[in-house]
């Protein structure tokens, strides 16, 4: 089955191409079904493949073929399947095809139909590309390919402005964080003369270059995966990217793209680690990132936005796991919050389906009875978000903040546990806003109706990954399935285990999950017994109140510290361009222009002119031959 | 007696240059015309002095004029076809007025 890995991400190509250039013309909703269809079959490969690999294949090298042989250096076209990369595969084809089968549903009014589907499945391609490299630059070619999709899918409805500028920025902020990938690759070639992962490694680890220049990869390669994974300081793209359809955003930008940077990291752990300060910068960006975008979720009424803010928690916390030496945690915590991500998404995609492409939650509430499927699913996985066992979410969000504080990082355990409160609070805000209480628009209200079965189906499916995962895999903490399956992958070179005690691990679980029940009394205080209520909260809280509304201001912060520096330097740059390049050009041709003006005189159209001119010609003529003949010019 | 080679030549050169003053001062395009042919015959009058003088058997000259005779007769033809169709464009066969190729 491991030779035949690369059918895993052929299928989906084959998908795209068949919907991109037949669909318009003749499949038309036969594409959601063939591109269903193969990311399905992709999934089912990829459960053989990862079998394959918990049978003990747990290193292969699959190779397609040789991609660049210059001398000694050397590019496969090749995938690495390892515990990591299987478990990636695993996540990334079994979420997507729920996804596909969601939005066959959900994109079915849509006359762009054939266009989703193909690509939706250049993007699943591009991503399995992604997590099966075994180099760094076919790495980047998924990367590259996945934000181009990216782009292509939030800008997806661009009759429409928001969409489009929304795309723009997503690719913009990306191209940002590809730089500091391309400087990090480049500087692994100009330092190791190679990009596989398994040669670099290898390097790394028995005859390592300076401290400083791998912390220079190191933080290079981390920049990239910022931008990608929407961390401090390039996250202000992922709540944007809201404006395409809400399937995309389930898959895109929560399940599977944006955990590409943490993907990145975990791979390569050895790098990190022996960076020195690296993983430490790793730890804390996530740890603020966390907390900041769980602020500003608190205060948000789009119920899309709340779900992009929490991604960005979430993907915080992730990276705060790998910075603590934990990666195992942060695959782990990918793995479920793909799962329950994706499911609050598709969920929060029913009630906008369902209220007529409504998402203010200010005009839902009360919905719970029309829509019981959409409630009681996206009840689980906000419980799995808010970390209440046994869902998955509670299992490993608790492993990594008892990975930080076990592994000497109080300040980010603390930073960890107080957004887990917020993140109780807001989830059980959305929630109780959208579906309990008193409908408060009743036209909407009325005319809301559960989804159809090709909707709801997914959601259930995933409702049962979001409760089962969790326990299935990571029990017991810190020694479960996933562990023993991805620590060969991951591990950090010559760092020796902190295995907490029992009675440590009881206390510091106890401790996240009285986090969690408590911001969602909180949240039920107020939104449900209105004590303190929360508008009264908001007006006491003023300016702070205000801040958060206004996610800080950051956006705009952008727009005057950078945009408009760019703006002003382009414009320099387009003075250049018209004044001096285009100028000398222009000058040239006028030169030209005046040259023929003066010649042209000549032609005055007088036959007498033509012929006095000849006779002259002649005249001259005779006297130079005559001075030839008489020898003049001899002497 | 018989007349000098160099009285033909003379002869023809003033021809030659009668004919270039015509073609230099005169307007009408009719008498243009006839003034080319006047330069032509000037150049088959020393064409036929020089083949009398030497005193080759073959009449290499005379032939050589011949052609010249030829030749004009089909510029004439050309040169009063092209005089007509400017006459029939625009009423005159004053070439100061014929500008149209002006540039």
């Amino acid at each position: 089955m491991i030779q035949n890995v690369w059918l895993i991400p052929a299928l989906p190509l084959a998908a795209f191409l068949i919907s991109g250039l037949l669909g318009r013309r003749w499949l038309h909703h036969w594409t959601g079904v063939i591109a269903s269809t193969a990311v399905g079959a992709s999934a089912v490969i990829a459960i053989g493949v990862f079998l394959e690999v918990l049978g003990g294949k747990t290193r292969t090298i699959v190779s397609l073929y040789e991609w660049i042989g210059v001398g000694d250096f050397r590019v496969n076209v090749a995938a690495l399947v390892d515990p990591l990369s299987s478990v990636m595969l695993l996540v990334v084809t079994v979420v997507s095809f729920l996804i596909f089968v969601y939005s066959n549903g959900y994109m079915a009014h849509d006359h762009g139909f054939y266009r989703f589907f193909a690509w939706m499945s250049l993007f699943v391609f591009a991503m399995l590309i992604l997590v099966m490299a075994d180099n760094f630059l076919l790495l980047f070619v998924g990367w590259e390919g996945v934000g181009l999709c990216s782009y292509l899918l939030i800008g997806f409805w661009f009759e429409r402005p928001a969409p489009y500028v929304a795309a723009k920025k997503a690719f913009v902020m990306n191209r940002i964080g590809d730089w500091g990938y391309t400087i990090g690759m480049i500087t692994i070639f100009l330092v190791f003369n190679s990009l596989n992962f398994t040669d670099v490694f290898a390097r790394v680890e028995e005859n390592p270059p300076t401290q400083s220049v791998l912390t220079l990869i190191a933080i290079a390669l981390f920049f990239g995966a910022t931008g990608k994974s929407a961390q401090l300081p390039l996250y202000s793209w992922l709540p944007d990217a809201m404006e395409g359809p809400t399937p995309v955003s389930a898959l895109i930008h929560a399940a599977t793209m944006v955990t590409a940077g943490v993907y990145l990291v975990a791979r390569s752990t050895p790098l990190f680690a022996a960076a020195g300060p690296a993983l430490g910068i790793v730890g804390i960006v996530g740890a603020v990132t966390a907390i900041f975008a769980a602020t500003i979720a608190l205060v948000q009424f789009d119920i899309k936005r709340v779900m992009a803010y929490s991604t960005v928690s979430q993907l915080g916390y992730m990276f705060l796991a790998l910075g603590v030496g934990a990666p195992v945690a942060a695959i782990f915590h990918l793995a479920t919050h793909a799962f329950f991500k994706a499911l609050l998404f598709l969920g929060s995609g029913s009630v906008i389906h369902a209220v007529g492409g409504e998402q203010d939650m200010r005009k839902m509430g009360g919905l719970r009875r029309k829509l019981p499927v959409t409630y009681w699913t996206m009840l689980l996985a906000g419980g799995a978000l808010a970390a209440l066992p046994p869902l998955a979410g509670f299992w490993s969000k608790d492993e990594i903040v008892g990975a930080a504080f076990t592994n000497g990082y109080p300040i980010l355990w603390a930073i960890g546990i107080f957004t887990a409160v917020l993140t109780a609070f807001y989830v059980t805000r959305a929630l109780w806003m959208t579906f309990h209480g008193e409908p408060r628009d009743h036209h909407l209200h009325d005319h809301a109706h559960e989804s159809p079965g090709v909707m709801t189906l997914p959601l259930m499916a995933l409702a049962v990954g979001t409760v089962v995962l969790g326990f299935a895999i990571g029990w017991p903490p810190e020694a479960g399935f996933i562990h023993r399956f991805l620590t060969p992958s991951v591990e950090i070179p010559g760092e020796s285990e902190h295995v907490a005690e029992v009675g440590t691990i009881v206390v510091l679980a106890i401790v996240s999950l009285a986090a969690g029940v408590l911001g969602i009394l909180v949240a039920l205080a107020m939104y449900v017994r209105r004590r303190p209520d929360p508008v009264a909260v908001a007006r006491a809280a003023g300016p702070y109140y205000r801040i958060l509304v206004n996610k800080y201001y950051i956006d705009e912060l952008y727009d005057h510290r950078f945009v408009d520096a760019m703006r002003a330097l382009f414009g320099i740059a387009w003075a250049f361009d018209i004044h001096i390049v285009d100028g000398i050009a222009n000058r040239l041709g006028w030169l030209a222009v005046l040259g023929g003006g003066g010649l042209r005189r000549v032609q005055t159209g007088i036959v007498g002119n033509y012929a006095l001119t000849i006779v002259a010609g002649l005249l001259v003529l005779l006297v130079a031959y005559g001075g030839y003949a008489a020898g003049v010019f001899t002497r | 007696m018989s007349v000098s080679l160099g009285a033909f030549v003379a002869v023809s050169a003033v021809l030659f240059f009668i004919g270039t003053a015509g073609v230099l001062v005169r307007r009408n395009a009719i008498v243009i015309l006839m003034c080319v042919e006047l330069m032509l015959n000037a150049a088959n009058l020393a064409l036929v002095a020089f083949s009398r003088r030497s005193a080759s058997v073959d009449e290499r000259g005379s032939v050589f004029v011949v052609f010249i005779f030829v030749i004009a007769a089909a510029e004439v033809a050309v040169g009063l076809a092209i005089v007509l169709a400017a006459y029939r464009n625009r009423p005159t066969v004053d070439v100061d007025e014929i500008q149209r190729m002006k540039g």
